[in-house]
């Protein structure tokens, strides 16, 4: 159980982290999504304990993190895989933790095994290490203490589609034995085939925040036919309101009624099904509109003038 | 890990808070202790505190000559290569967990940012310890081998007190690279300011003295690096020790201070 409440952080006139609620519970993986800068990782930072909040609090198990009396029993955290020293070897770094833990010395070789670290790359100096191995290494380091509450930031990062893969059923393994995780990303996809839940935080404040299927219902549906113009015009008719996307409309009604409406307006359709995919992606950008670094416009100008 | 997670039926409820043990200081004194020569710059560090020590050792012998065969000059010889190798231990013990990002996995292990450098002062009191007894035992092979070469008498020149005395001269100049260390925060930048507070600020205040006869009679009281050679060469009468505390107070003691205060408040990132 991890609760954020009211966290507000400034540097300067600068708010990285402003008046941000939400909890993550047991048994359910937390996304926690935003693009880079919005605050994501500094709210993570101040939940461990290594940034200090400026007002608000920040709970895991019900108490501050840095009063657990051994912390990486309870939550295992990751926050940035590259933050370890080039020249220990991944089986060092383990045994550190093993050691300051408190933990048998087998469970090194447990972990290793667990992220599908080989022995010989375990004696290898983590200088050496691809960011996958390291996302890999971090995860064995953030899981040695079997705590309850996993903290990753950005843990796909690096990682091939099969280790996306991997980490995905490792977590959901985590999450249905009754774990809770938070799980940080910018990568819509990846957050969304494994959230449960999802907190979506743009220029340090929370936009967004509630269930995957809540926030996906919003999404409308996206229908598609060889012409959309007899489609949109019944929509029209309807007062329904849509959108134009790419071959096809996205609209903002259940799927029954858009094609219940197509069906009387004699429009034969090619597809029909509720903006899943695409629709958080969309969600993401438009949530995020007046936080992006680049404008959805001024990027297809760009694209237009490169063409 | 099944065994410690709640069902997901019931993971709703509140979980029984599972009790764990405080990491004992003991422990963490252990590991960082691990830590300060896990490394391949920590290993040779360490290694060359031997290496240099035998060297030392082997340049008095081979080109000394037969008078200079006593105790002292061993010691002195071996003296010279900890005065740099040991702060910088010190010193890397702390910034790496800045330069590296280390701290990020430190910190989080354990929260309490104090604890963890007591533990490295612990180790850094130790090392110095052990690694001036070495040094001794070192030496003393060499001033038999060295006099016997020579045929003559070895001479043992070099009370435990005054050995001792060095001891207390050798960890003060350590705990100046863990000062330099908890101000700085960066590897490469601690070990220049190293350099500069032992070497060229001590030659600026030589200069002064010499120039100055008001900062002559000032020196001993000022200047921690004249108080602490004071160590070196003789057991400190009294006033020389309220040298070395006064001036101890204002190079190492308030520094140290606002090292830590900084190392506890800054952020980890």
């Amino acid at each position: 159980m991890i609760t954020i409440d009211h966290l507000t952080r400034t540097y300067g006139s600068f708010t990285a982290v402003d008046d941000v609620s939400f909890t993550a519970r047991p048994g359910r993986v937390t996304g926690f999504l935003g693009p880079n800068g919005a605050g994501k990782s500094t709210t993570m930072r101040i939940l461990v304990g290594l940034t200090a909040p400026g007002s608000g609090s920040a709970t895991v198990c019900g108490t501050s993190f840095s009063e657990l009396p051994n912390p990486a029993r309870q939550v295992g955290v990751l926050l940035d895989a590259s933050a370890q020293h080039a020249g220990r070897s991944g089986r060092e770094i383990l045994t550190i933790a093993q050691r300051t833990i408190g933990l048998p010395a087998n469970r090194v070789d447990e972990m290793l095994a667990t992220v599908s670290l080989s022995e010989e790359e375990s004696r290898r100096r983590v200088r050496n290490y691809s960011l996958g191995m390291r996302q890999r290494l971090g995860l064995a380091v953030a899981l040695i203490g079997d705590p309850e509450v996993l903290i990753l930031d950005e843990p796909a990062n690096g990682l091939d589609p099969a280790g996306i893969r991997w980490m995905r059923d490792l977590l959901r393994d985590y999450a249905n034995r009754g774990g809770t995780v938070l799980l940080s990303s910018h990568l819509l996809h990846e957050i969304e085939v494994v959230a449960d839940d999802l907190v979506v935080i743009g220029n340090g404040r929370i936009v967004a925040d509630g269930t995957k299927a809540e926030l996906l219902a919003g999404a409308g549906t996206l229908v598609r036919t060889a012409d959309v113009r007899p489609l949109a015009r019944a929509l029209v008719d309807a007062t329904i309101e849509f959108t134009h996307v790419d071959g096809g409309l996205r609209v903002e009604a259940e799927a029954e009624l858009v094609g219940r409406l197509a069906l009387e307006a004699g429009v034969p359709l090619t597809e029909l099904r509720g903006a899943d995919g695409a629709g958080l992606e969309d969600m993401f950008l438009e949530l995020t509109a007046d936080t992006q670094r680049e404008q959805p416009t001024t990027t297809t100008m760009t694209n237009g003038a490169a063409a | 890990m099944s065994a410690t997670l709640t069902h997901p039926a019931d993971a709703t409820e509140t979980t029984a808070p599972r009790t764990h043990d405080p990491i004992p200081f003991s422990r963490l004194a252990s590991v960082e202790l691990r830590k300060m020569f896990d490394t391949r710059s920590g290993f040779w560090l360490l290694a060359s505190v031997g290496i240099l020590a035998t060297l030392a050792t082997g340049a008095v012998i081979l080109w000394g000559g037969d008078d200079a065969l006593t105790y002292d000059t061993f010691a002195a010889a071996i003296g010279i290569p900890m005065t740099v190798i040991l702060p910088v231990i010190a010193m890397l013990s702390i910034t790496s967990e800045w330069s590296q990002r280390t701290g990020l996995t430190t910190f989080t292990f354990v929260p309490s940012r104090g604890r963890v450098i007591a533990a490295k002062a612990a180790c850094t009191l130790g090392i110095g310890v052990v690694a001036m007894v070495m040094a001794a035992a070192i030496g003393a092979f060499g001033n038999v081998v060295g006099s016997s070469i020579a045929g003559v008498d070895a001479v043992w020149n070099l009370s435990l007190l005054q050995f001792t005395m060095i001891t207390v001269a050798t960890v003060l100049n350590m705990f100046i690279g863990f000062m330099l260390g908890l101000l700085v925060r960066n590897s490469p930048a601690a070990i220049v300011a190293y350099f500069v507070y032992q070497f060229v600020l001590s030659s600026l205040t030589m200069l002064l003295a010499s120039t100055q006869e008001w900062f002559a009679d000032l020196q001993p009281w000022v200047d921690f690096n004249y108080a602490q050679g004071q160590l070196f060469d003789q057991v400190p009468s009294a006033e020389q020790w309220a040298n070395l505390g006064v001036s101890g107070l204002v190079w190492l003691v308030l520094p140290l201070a606002v090292g830590l205060r900084l190392v506890l408040r800054t952020e980890v990132k």
